[in-house]
């Protein structure tokens, strides 16, 4: 079972440069445990957690047009020929600065 | 080597006045340019999907639509842009933490005051804050 996996710049020394590596997994867990075997490091990037069980909040992940967050997070299933994106979160704000 | 941001009148009057039209909240969104180019040329304003005051994130579909429309037409994004709306231009821990693009000109608009646009850039690269000029062309 073959899935692409678009990865965003800011992760690609993890992937010897490349854009778009491919993976296999029935769920978003096992696709990003079969991803780190091929580019130790990858998935460190994408979860957290004591059991690196939670996504993490800095990145967004979308199976084909959908984000992962609203499909089950790391239990979202993945069919062959799907297409993963993992792209940076845009997000911040001025609260920490507000809170010191 | 000291970086300057290069960007035309008109944009950046644009970045103003989508800041100035969320207040309260905070305003958000990138201008798209050539890949390589560093020029930013295709203003892109976007959701705040929190839509606070104090907070900002790009809604992730359409941050998914227009970074996939980007890729296509061979560009990225030169400058990422938000506004403070209570406190200085400057980036905050938070912006700092989710600073993910090191090629990225990260602008930062106050609109503290309604009679004075405040209007500044920034490069953060691995947790470093550098500001840097702002030429306007």
């Amino acid at each position: 079972m073959a899935v692409q996996v678009r990865v965003p710049t800011i992760l690609r020394n993890y992937t010897g440069g490349a854009k778009s590596v491919e993976g296999s997994g029935e769920t978003l867990a096992a696709l990003l445990s079969d991803l780190d075997a091929h580019y130790p490091g990858l998935k460190g990037r994408l979860v957290t957690g004591d059991a690196g069980d939670q996504l993490h909040r800095f990145v967004n992940i979308y199976v084909n047009d959908e984000d992962v967050r609203f499909l089950g997070g790391l239990d979202a299933k993945i069919a062959d020929g799907d297409s993963v994106t993992v792209l940076p979160a845009v997000a911040g704000g001025s609260a920490a600065v507000a809170g010191g | 080597m000291v970086r300057v941001l290069r960007i035309d009148r008109a944009t950046r009057d644009e970045i103003i006045a989508h800041a100035r039209r969320d207040h309260p909240d905070e305003a958000c969104g990138v201008v798209a340019g050539p890949a390589g180019s560093d020029r930013p040329e295709r203003f892109i304003p976007m959701e705040n999907a929190e839509r606070s005051p104090t907070f900002y994130r790009f809604d992730s579909l359409e941050q998914l639509k227009i970074w996939r429309a980007m890729d296509d037409a061979d560009e990225e994004p030169v400058v990422i842009y938000h506004s403070h709306t209570a406190t200085e231009a400057y980036p905050s821990r938070t912006d700092v933490s989710y600073a993910a693009e090191p090629g990225a000109h990260y602008v930062l608009v106050s609109t503290r005051d309604p009679d004075r646009d405040e209007f500044r850039s920034y490069r953060i690269v691995e947790g470093q804050i550098a500001e840097e000029p702002v030429e306007i062309v």
